[in-house]
């Protein structure tokens, strides 16, 4: 029974992390429901029967129903006491025929709210889960009318650095799991200084004891291989991190009096804390999280550990069979029917996937020519330029202050994406928007490939509010033996800015390959929708 | 587990045999801790619980009885060898070899350094090193070495180590006494590494950090005895070597079989690829990063077996091998350690001038109108009036008698000087007696 409580639970997490994107998008919905209600504020059962009905028609899952009115019936004491929310949560929906105050007209606005608050005692429940496995909301839900309660707003701690409280928790946090806090390095710059920035030369594993005792060494050594960037790329970290997770299973132990799935679970958050403090952890990373999280939490109770073990590992196996390597070849396949012979493509940075698709093109003798696009201080495109004419294929090498003189000759433009966002947007390295920019203006088609495991229920419109920064020293440079910023941290007004990632608006892209298919850039809440429902 | 610590504390001291004619070198005193102390301390200082001690039963004997052992907190399990000094270092891993479970960190015990030791087995980590080592800038001892007269005998051998335009990928390495015929450089390591910095001045710390496959491969070949000696040379050579680029078909632990078709005599081949070996390629793969730049070849050119070192050019590094040595640690071993210079049960009269560099040792005496500057003193010594000890290293029991004068010397335990004797860099050994009113410059006395 404890077993289904836990995936119901997971399950209702889901539900309510789904809703509240939903939310964001149902808005104007929301509120002319809002109106239809409060019209209808002293029938009760017609309320509850137009909700049921309503929450029907917008959502799929049957547990939604059984929630929703469960959750109004619980929603008077939700937000004095969130802790009593999980008690009421699981009652049967014999709640809906239970007439309801007046104050569930605001259930529905609300909804989002009190799944938050829903959400909030879920965590306190469980112990505090990391932000990080989540889609962010970036609390942009309209504010309810001022009668109703105030809208829990939650923002990842990620994207406030600047305020001191949620450092002081995310501290508080970390001593608990005995993870050290990493600290920020130099003067942000002020647009940016809600963002961490760490550097290089001082990385985590100093605060750690050697031999490390508290995480498991797979797991240290990845945080080191990404904190130096020696792993970098969203597949490469992906694959890393679930071999890692492999070798932590397989060294794994149930302690006794302790269930596999539900220990393995808290097992693996110190870890997650420990991997965000080196390097903040890209979406499709947080998506294979998940993942593992619900295989582990779905595996049953009688199952024996030695079972468990080989079965969690052969899920990791699979996944990244299915979504990275399979998803490479079908995107491939996609990929070539868009390449022509004599076409001129024009690709930026370092994308394994792009490099994937080139060099399969070329082995279908397709004839094409390939211009690569780099810009610093991370240079990779010179990684790209060594495997494409390692292959046989001709390229030319520009950097990115080059592009518009460049693009009279292109005749496409494929680009990699670190991951989709729920409102069309690409985000990837920085610089990709320019080039997305230069070549619309060029009436150049860019296509993006992007694997859908990549796909993140987040949104956002500008490269500000969630970015990564990373060491402002990888900026300095020395030419003929001078060292022009070597003491930039003296200058007062200085700042270095050394940004990551970039979002392109839908409007750039004309086309993103994924392994299901070709869809335009708006399609993405679909494919998020249709794969939710799915699992 | 992550890593397991082993010190070697069976050596012989063989370059310093005045000091160590009666105490074995692990228990020598360095700034009124034996040395073996150190290495120890800064293995607990980083986080370890339990360390291999590798030692003569002698030496185990002395560890037990030492107040200043009972001080170290971790579990230290000790393993007795011969001491007829046949076995070398790599012998000694051999014999532990059952007790190593991953892999190990070995640390000499005359090693006294501050590293900040998560450089060395960040490199180990990152970079999935085969072998990780730390070296330092050399200092020189400009010293007087008491007891000996004349020039400093140079008698070390250089050292050649190579390094990458990075600094951090051992290239090469290889002793002067190897190099008949002048340095060859192998064509196959100048395509990958173009440029190579050559490095001589470079001290040995001897701390590795070692893959279990390397302990493993050390069981079967029988034929290598020394760590330093030998096998690091012939894991340097082995980076470049073409058998080990060459990923045979299957990467299955099991499939041990194929990888013995060496064509050297007997002798296993290093097993480098571990379980997991396809996802940490494909992962290798799709990552963005490369070691070097200018030319075709994939992040470290393929090859599996890496060897890492850690130059350290600031903070203190010292191997107390030889005597020079042995002083300079004693001066410095003030700024290393963090208890008080003056041991509080030491009885110290209120007219005796002490200088800050100074040690003094527990239950000490001295007397009024003495002056001790830059000096260490052991337990249990006294120090009659008037006496005036300098630059100068006194070990455990020893009685100074009045107005004496003692420079830039080396009192091993238990000894007398007697009253008016004037000592200057001299070595007086063992439970030695120097008559009253002697004169003694640059002399040995056992």
């Amino acid at each position: 029974m404890a077993e289904s409580g836990v995936t119901d639970g997971l399950c209702n997490t889901d539900d309510i992390e789904r809703s509240k994107t939903e939310g964001k998008e149902l808005t104007k919905e929301e509120k002319q429901r809002l109106r239809k209600e409060k019209k209808q504020q002293k029938k009760n059962k017609e309320k509850n029967d137009e909700k049921t009905s309503h929450e029907g028609e917008k959502k799929k899952n049957k547990k939604k129903k059984e929630e929703q009115p469960a959750g109004s019936a619980s929603q008077p004491p939700a937000q004095p006491s969130p802790k009593a929310v999980p008690a009421p949560a699981p009652p049967p929906p014999a709640a809906a025929a239970v007439p309801v105050p007046a104050s569930e007209a605001p259930a529905p606005a609300d909804k989002p709210a009190k799944s938050k608050a829903d959400l909030k005692a879920e965590r306190a429940s469980k112990g505090k889960k990391g932000d990080v496995g989540q889609p962010a909301p970036t609390g942009k839900l309209k504010a309810p009318p001022s009668e109703l309660q105030p809208v829990v707003k939650r923002l990842p701690e990620h994207v406030q650095v600047d305020n001191p409280e949620v450092v002081k928790k995310l501290a508080k946090k970390l001593e608990r799991q005995q993870i050290p806090l990493r600290s920020d390095y130099g003067y942000k710059v002020s647009l940016f200084s809600h963002l961490h920035q760490y550097s290089r030369k001082a990385p985590l594993t100093q605060q750690l004891g050697i031999p490390s005792t508290v995480i498991h060494p797979a797991i240290v050594r990845l945080g080191l291989q990404y904190s130096q960037g020696i792993v970098a790329g969203s597949n490469a970290r992906s694959v890393a991190l679930l071999h890692a997770f492999q070798q932590v299973i397989r060294d794994y132990t149930t302690p006794p009096n302790e269930e596999l799935s539900r220990d393995l679970v808290n097992k693996l958050k110190p870890y997650i804390s420990f991997l965000n403090q080196c390097r903040p952890l890209s979406a499709s990373m947080g998506n294979a999280i998940k993942y593992i999280k619900k295989e582990i939490s779905n595996i049953p109770s009688q199952c024996k550990e030695e079972e468990a073990k080989i079965k969690l590992l052969n899920c990791i196996e699979r996944y990244i069979n299915e979504k990275i390597v399979l998803a490479a070849k079908a995107i491939a396949k996609y990929s070539i029917e868009k390449i022509s012979d004599g076409d001129v493509i024009l690709v930026y940075g370092c994308s394994s996937l792009v490099n994937h698709i080139l060099c399969e093109a070329f082995e279908k003798k397709r004839k094409f020519r390939v211009i690569v696009v780099d810009s610093r201080p991370r240079l990779e495109g010179r990684e790209a330029l060594r495997r494409l004419v390692q292959k046989g294929i001709s390229c030319t090498y520009v950097l990115i202050s080059a592009v518009s003189y460049i693009l009279p000759e292109v005749s496409k433009v494929f680009l990699g994406a670190h991951a989709l966002l729920a409102n069309g947007y690409v985000m990837s390295r920085v610089g990709t928007s320019q080039i997305a920019l230069v070549a619309k203006a060029f009436n150049v088609p860019v296509l993006v490939c992007c694997e859908t495991y990549k796909f993140c229920e987040r949104v956002q419109t500008d490269s500000f509010v969630s970015n990564e920064l990373d060491d402002p020293d990888d900026l300095i440079v020395t030419r003929k033996g001078k060292t022009q910023l070597e003491h930039w941290q003296k200058v007062p007004s200085l700042g270095l800015l050394n940004l990551v990632y970039d979002v392109t608006p839908p409007d750039f892209v004309d086309l993103v390959i994924t392994d299901l298919g070709m869809i335009p850039c708006t399609s993405v809440p679909v494919v998020l929708r249709v794969k939710n429902v799915d699992q | 587990m992550e890593l397991q610590a082993v010190l070697m504390a069976a050596g012989g001291g063989s370059r310093m045999p005045d000091l160590t004619y009666n105490t074995p070198k692990p228990m020598l005193p360095v700034g009124n801790k034996p040395l073996m102390w150190h290495p120890l301390n800064l293995l607990e200082r980083v986080g370890f619980e339990e360390v291999i001690v590798i030692t003569t039963k002698e030496v185990q004997k002395m560890m037990s009885t030492d107040p200043k052992m009972k001080d170290v907190k971790m579990k230290l399990d000790v393993v007795c060898i011969q001491e007829d000094g046949d076995m070398g270092t790599a012998d000694a891993l051999r014999h532990i070899q059952q007790k190593i479970k991953t892999d190990v960190l070995v640390v000499s015990c005359d090693l006294i350094t501050d590293v900040a030791l998560h450089e060395v087995v960040d490199l180990f980590r990152a970079h999935n090193a085969t072998l990780a080592m730390l070296m330092s800038k050399a200092h020189d001892f400009t010293e007087t070495v008491p007891g000996q007269k004349g020039k400093k005998k140079t008698g070390e051998q250089r050292d050649f180590v190579g390094v990458d335009q990075s600094g951090k990928r051992l290239l090469f390495m290889a002793n002067e006494a190897d190099l008949e015929d002048g340095l060859s450089i192998r064509k196959s390591i100048m395509r990958k590494h173009p440029r190579m910095h050559i490095k001589t001045g470079l001290v040995d710390a001897h701390l590795y950090c070692l893959k279990k496959a390397v302990v493993d491969f050390l069981a079967d070949n029988k034929s290598i005895s020394s760590i330093r000696g030998e096998l690091l040379p012939y894991l340097v050579r082995k980076q470049f070597s073409k058998t080990t680029n060459c990923p045979k078909s299957k990467d299955d632990a099991d499939d041990q079989t194929q990888k013995t078709a060496d064509g050297s005599t007997n002798s296993t081949e290093l097993l480098i690829c571990s379980r997991d070996e396809p996802l940490l390629q494909l992962a290798q793969e799709r990552s963005c990063w490369n070691d070097h730049r200018g030319d075709m070849s994939e992040a470290y050119h393929g090859g599996k077996l890496r060897c890492y070192v850690h130059i350290m050019d600031q903070g203190l590094c010292y191997r107390v091998n030889t005597l020079a040595a042995y002083i300079e640690a004693n001066r410095l071993a003030s700024k290393l350690l963090e208890e008080p210079a003056v041991h509080p049960s030491a009885v110290i009269s209120e007219r005796c001038q002490m200088g800050p560099d100074s040690i003094i040792g527990a239950q000490c005496q001295v007397a009024d109108k003495t002056s001790i500057k830059r000096s260490t003193i052991g337990n249990s010594t006294t120090v009659k009036e008037k006496v005036k000890v300098t630059n100068s290293i006194i070990m455990h029991g020893v009685t100074i008698e009045e107005g004496c004068n003692i420079h830039g010397c080396v009192i091993c335990s238990n000894a007398v000087i007697g009253r008016g004797a004037d000592l200057k860099y001299c070595l007086v050994g063992n439970g030695q007696q120097i008559e009253a009113e002697g004169k003694h410059r640059l002399v040995s006395r056992f």
